[in-house]
């Protein structure tokens, strides 16, 4: 678009035709104040707080529905336009509580900080003000209707965002309300994004609403444990008895992929971090019983066993069981710990998908995948499998906004009649189980069943004659499929693809090399010699995989088993007497149904309560900090570092703590650069260098960025709170193995594996649908 | 549920006056209305059906006209206007009157369900005010005689 100039107060303003004047102000640092409008929803220009005055033209005008045009000149502080601005407060507070000192926005609130900025303190209404109870519309969505000003960002966040449509308007003018869709209740997808969008405290949410004051919190900047998706969240935390203590989950400041979207799982579901049935204190099954003992003796018995057990039966007599939902750091800690100190290559995860055959399909082509931000901006996404609205709330959410804001093609191949379809250019609904066909269809294949000929041969023209096309696939697409996907990929000019698995750090378990056939960076075992030349020798042989140590444990082979942060009782559906013969130790939160029949329990912290980074299944890595602390847990992280410490194991060669970090945390280029180095230099001279300790993530972080090519992402980028994506190409050449092994879990958006059944706000929404027996989504 | 075939006739014509099927809404609502004698739950689900609304969009509309209902009101719908013009000549006291002739508040209706009263704004006959609507029929220049007469009309026809 060509550039249109216009003067805001006298500066200079260029920027692209039909921005909007509120817009074009922002980049000169001119903040006009708003209440209805919302970058990325349809103007509504209902609350009048943003009027300036425009040369040549009669009356105030609304700089949210201004477009700008050329040789416009604005102002935007003016007496009659505080006038203004003060009547318009003057009139919101006309039947407003003002019960500030309670209300859950105070402290934090858009009327507040009009009202504070513009004043209105007198009324000239005399009229009493109009009361109505507060009402609960759903276990997270409570709504006070005198708090709220009619600003209809909600109505359009549910309609236009989310494709909900659950809320609306009722009545006219001054009586205007908010209406839930069921009459007095919600059907909806409980993401709570109306509450955060809400610029009062007209809307508030089941799991905060009157808990604190804003300013009680700290904030920490963090990732979401859930989905594979990988929303970047910032947590309000508060003391507590047990420690620290989450209290919301919001990303206001619209840093990371996801903006300010968050999910009801991102939005509400730490609270299983909060639950008082946390396991504190090791326990050790004494006479048949688990009972509490010192983290000291735990480790110790563990190290003791375990290192008794490899000198007598070897390494390939034990095994470790790696979780979806620890930090790279620890999973690569993990796999290292079971290679170099168990001597062992038994070692893998429940896999969601298979990133394995992914990686080795795209082994040395660059660009190949997209990142969670590419979605909202790619010009055309073809969809196979999954059903993005339950399993990745966030891919949904980029998808249907680029379809709205952008126009994207979408293109959904299914085997539902997925919620996405709404979006959908084309949709094509496939016999379940026919994806893969599908797959090698696409990869030049022909269709053998003559019902579908027509629509697949028409879909395929269309795809190819894409650029930039983004294609997702769910677990459905396995092994060699991948390679045929891959295939047609090729064929389209700038295509990247998306492998989508189930959990928070699914892919950051792949990477690490949590498998028993692949080192960290899917460098098959063969090839490891730079890994050999780090961590000396290592077993050649693959290991079993997590079926096979199952099937270890039952012909009484397996005699260690170590599980981290995994049930593998539960979620195989296995008699708890399967590890009966072997030694089992389990690191996790609860008390599972694996770590019940385990020997000793090591109380772990959770993802909120750590360090470390996440990379979702895009490939996207983000910074963990940690945000709550229990008393009594300890991180995975230090739990290895101790186990391996107890064995007898040199930790320094397990963590090579002792050393600075990388030296480029400065520019490497221009007048500054080494700037950093010179800053290092200076502070080892006054020994003040980095002391890291043999608990400190970053140490391995160090060692992954040297040994896993696709890793040597921008250090200072990610420090500062930025998704950096990683890289495929540069990685070993994976493996294409048994699809079997691939267990997708299947969650929907009201359930995360075991973390989620432990959350109280996702089990009261569950149980709320169930009761009110609902109706599918109104607007479905 | 089933409308007449008058009125099915005439929302298939409609259908072909408008761009979007959403647009048809607003006269689709009125007619149903003068059918069923108000918008009950399942006129509301089916023409949400039929226009690919959610039943909470058709609501909002609803909600947002006062002349369209939810509650079903008399066979004769008194509409008093008491808007500015009107007031000058005397809404009130008709208004006043209105109620105690048939012992009724703002929206409500005899119990033989036959009349039903309401205060209403601005009709759009201020030349002739006071003014008032009973269903869709004028009366102006009221008077309260000429209240009570016109009423004892509607009365013989209940
Ligand atoms: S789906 Fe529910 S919680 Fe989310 S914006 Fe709509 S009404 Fe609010
Ligand atoms: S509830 Fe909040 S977001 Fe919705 S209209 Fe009222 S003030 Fe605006
Ligand atoms: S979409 Fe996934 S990552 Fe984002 S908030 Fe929901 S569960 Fe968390
Ligand atoms: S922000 Fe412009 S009218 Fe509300
Ligand atoms: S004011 Fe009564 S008809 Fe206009």
């Amino acid at each position: 678009m060509p550039d249109v100039n216009i003067t805001v107060d006298g500066k200079k303003v260029t920027a692209p035709a039909g921005t909007l004047l509120i817009e074009a102000c922002k980049t000169v640092g001119i903040e006009v104040p708003a209440f209805c409008y919302y970058p990325g929803l349809s103007l509504q220009g209902a609350c009048r707080m943003c009027l300036v005055k425009v040369e040549k033209m009669p009356k105030l005008q609304t700089a949210c529905t201004t477009v700008i045009s050329e040789g416009m000149a604005v102002t935007t502080d003016h007496e009659e336009i505080h006038q203004a601005r003060k009547s318009m407060v003057e009139l919101l507070l006309g039947n407003h509580p003002l019960d500030c000192p309670v209300c859950d926005a105070g402290g934090e609130c858009e009327l507040q900080d009009m009202t504070f900025s513009y004043g209105a303190s007198e009324s000239k209404y005399t009229e009493a003000k109009n009361h109505k109870e507060e009402q609960q519309w759903s276990p997270v969505v409570f709504f006070d209707r005198p708090r709220c000003i009619l600003c209809y960002r909600c109505v359009r966040v549910c309609d236009e965002a989310m494709d909900v449509a659950a809320l609306g308007i009722q009545n006219r003018g001054s009586g205007s309300v908010i209406a839930p869709n069921m009459g007095d209740h919600l059907d909806c997808e409980e993401c709570g994004m109306c509450i955060d969008i809400c610029p009062v405290g007209a809307l508030t949410s089941g799991a905060y609403r009157y808990k604190t004051r804003p300013w009680e919190m700290n904030h920490v900047a963090t990732a979401c444990t859930h989905c594979g998706d990988g929303c970047k969240t910032t947590l309000g935390v508060r003391r507590s008895e047990t420690g620290m203590e989450i209290v919301r989950g919001d990303n206001r400041d619209k840093s990371g992929p996801n903006g300010d979207f968050l999910c009801v799982k991102g939005r509400y579901a730490f609270d299983f971090a909060n639950r008082t049935d946390r396991l504190t204190q090791p326990l050790v099954r004494r006479n048949g019983k688990l009972v509490p003992v010192t983290w000291d003796e735990a480790l110790t018995y563990v190290g003791q066993k375990l290192a008794e057990i490899r000198s007598q039966s070897g390494g390939a007599s034990m095994g470790v069981i790696g979780s979806n939902r620890t930090t790279n750091e620890e999973n690569y800690l993990l796999q290292k710990f079971a290679r170099v100190v168990l001597q062992t290559n038994n070692i893998d995860h429940q896999r969601t998908a298979d990133f394995a055959a992914f990686a080795a399909a795209l082994a040395g082509r660059p660009d190949a995948t997209a990142s969670a931000r590419e979605v909202f901006d790619a010009p055309a996404i073809l969809l196979i499998g999954n059903d993005p609205t339950e399993q990745h709330p966030l891919l949904a959410y980029q998808i249907r906004n680029n379809v709205r804001l952008h126009k994207a093609r979408l293109y959904v191949v299914n085997s539902e009649s997925v919620k996405l379809r709404r979006q959908a250019t084309l949709f094509s609904q496939i016999p379940s189980g026919s994806e893969a066909a599908f797959a090698a269809f696409l990869a030049g294949g022909d269709v053998a069943n003559g019902a579908n000929r027509d629509e697949w041969n028409a879909l395929r023209d269309q795809l190819r004659k894409e650029t930039g096309l983004v294609i997702a696939f769910g677990s459905e697409l396995r092994g060699a499929s991948i390679a045929s996907l891959n295939k047609f990929a090729l064929s389209v000019q700038g295509a990247k693809l998306i492998c989508l698995a189930d959990y928070a750090n699914s892919r950051g378990a792949a990477d690490m090399g949590v498998y028993p056939d692949l080192l960290p960076g899917y460098v098959p075992l063969i090839q490891g010699s730079k890994f050999k030349a780090e961590w000396g020798t290592l077993p050649d042989a693959a290991g079993l995989t997590l079926p096979g140590m199952v099937d270890a444990a039952k012909s009484c082979k397996l005699k260690a088993l170590l599980v981290v942060g995994a049930n593998p009782v539960f979620r195989m559906k296995l008699d708890p007497a399967t590890f009966a013969n072997s030694f089992l130790v389990v690191q996790d939160l609860f008390l599972s149904e694996t770590a019940a029949v385990a020997d000793v329990v090591l109380p772990a912290a959770s993802a909120y309560e750590k360090s470390g980074t996440f990379t979702n299944t895009y490939g996207d890595v983000q910074l963990v900090k940690q945000a709550g602390e229990i008393t009594g847990t300890k991180s995975d992280f230090e739990i290895i570092v101790r186990i391996a410490e107890r064995m007898g194991y040199d930790v320094a060669k397990l963590v090579p703590f002792g050393s600075g970090s990388r030296a480029d945390m400065g520019q490497s280029r221009g007048a500054q650069s080494g700037e950093a180095d010179r800053h290092a230099v200076w502070l080892e001279a006054q020994g003040l260098e980095l002391k890291m300790n043999p608990f400190d993530p970053t140490a391995v972080f160090d060692e992954i960025q040297r040994l896993v090519p696709g890793y040597q992402v921008s250090r200072l980028n990610l420090m500062a709170g930025n998704d950096q994506h990683t890289r495929l190409d540069q990685n070993g050449g994976g493996a294409v193995g048994d699809p079997a092994l691939i267990q997708p879990a299947n969650d929907g958006l009201f359930s995360s594996g075991s973390t989620g059944r432990y959350s109280k706000t996702l089990n009261t929404v569950m149980e709320n649908r169930n009761r009110v027996e609902m109706p599918k989504v109104a607007a479905d | 549920m089933t409308f007449s075939p008058e009125f099915e006739q005439r929302f298939t014509e409609m259908l072909t006056h408008y761009p979007s099927k959403r647009s048809v809404l607003v006269p689709t609502l009125l007619y149903a209305q003068d059918e069923v004698g108000y918008l009950s739950d399942e006129a509301i689900t089916e023409i949400a059906q039929r226009l690919q609304l959610t039943e909470l969009d058709v609501r909002n509309v609803i909600s947002y006209y006062s002349m369209l209902t939810t509650k079903p009101r008399g066979k004769y719908n008194v509409q008093v206007c008491t808007n500015i013009a009107c007031i000058l000549r005397g809404a009130d006291d008709l208004w006043e009157h209105c109620q105690k002739k048939f012992g009724l508040r703002h929206k409500q209706t005899t119990p033989d369900g036959q009349f039903s009263i309401e205060e209403v704004e601005c009709i759009g006959a201020c030349s002739w005010a006071p003014a008032m609507q009973v269903n869709y029929d004028f009366h102006e220049n009221l008077t309260k005689d000429k209240f009570d007469t016109i009423l004892d009309g509607y009365k013989k026809k209940a």
